[in-house]
């Protein structure tokens, strides 16, 4: 658990896996391009997620896809979220969404 | 572009008979995934089977490969109304054995395209592992398939 949370106490790692969220499953390369970041630091992101498990990888021929894994992170959650307090706590998500979205946003 | 699909991963303290056991063991199963009944013995070629807490049958798919303890593979179709016009997908389980655990790879893809599954696979996995994971190394379930489980059977009930 101390990996998960070492992975994600970094902005650039949390910007790569919201990257993964909206689209599942890029290279290197795609992941690089639209990112201002340099190649090798991405790469050595990347190798940081993976070890943390928060980033699972699958070769596809020659091509190393990155697919976002939240198996840890639904993990932590059970932690600590109780049985009866998982519905409330959806609820209150929807209403900060709600009341946060810019008029427009679809999100 | 790659193809739609989910790749889940998690390292459970346990050996990979036991793992196996409890990802196609009709009796293992309600204990971890939201109450449901999941019977995939068979070989290849046989029949996977899901009953939903009331005993409803919700699958009933081909096993495309069974090579025990270390890898499964079956066809995903839900038989509840919502996606009865949508095609199968498929699911792989991998089990490497590793130090004291197992390294367990699920992956779901080959989707229909704009497949009304693909959204809903991303809320099911990770609570199914988790409370698997759960399970076989301390003997508990997680609440969130529990809670799932309970509310499945209270509208069985109702």
């Amino acid at each position: 658990m101390d990996d998960v949370f070492k992975a994600l106490a970094d902005p650039s790692r949390r910007e790569l896996l919201d990257r993964l969220r909206i689209e599942n499953g890029q290279t290197l390369g795609d992941l690089c391009r639209r990112l201002d970041m340099t190649r090798q630091a991405v790469s050595k992101h990347l190798a940081v997620l993976e070890a943390a498990n928060l980033v699972a990888v699958v070769w596809q021929g020659r091509e190393k896809l990155h697919y976002l894994n939240p198996v840890p992170i639904h993990e932590i959650a059970e932690r600590w979220i109780g049985k009866f307090e998982r519905s409330r706590l959806d609820a209150l998500a929807d209403l900060k969404r709600a009341l946060e979205a810019k008029p427009g946003d679809d999100e | 572009m790659s193809k739609p699909r989910f790749v889940y991963v998690t390292f459970i303290a346990t050996t990979p008979e036991k793992l196996w056991q409890a990802l196609t063991d009709p009796e293992m199963t309600p204990l971890y995934w939201f109450g449901y009944t999941v019977d995939v013995r068979g070989k290849a070629g046989a029949r996977m089977t899901a009953r939903d807490p009331s005993g409803k049958l919700v699958h009933d798919d081909p096993i495309i490969e069974s090579d025990p303890p270390h890898r499964l593979v079956y066809a995903w179709k839900s038989l509840y109304d919502e996606f009865k016009d949508e095609g199968p997908s498929r699911v792989t389980f991998e089990l490497e054995p590793k130090p004291g655990q197992v390294k367990l790879t699920v992956t779901h893809e080959e989707f229909e395209p704009d497949s009304r599954m693909f959204p809903r696979i991303s809320q099911g996995w990770p609570a199914v592992l988790s409370s698997l994971k759960s399970i076989l190394e301390t003997g508990k379930a997680l609440p969130s398939t529990m809670a799932k489980a309970d509310d499945h059977a209270a509208k069985a009930r109702a």
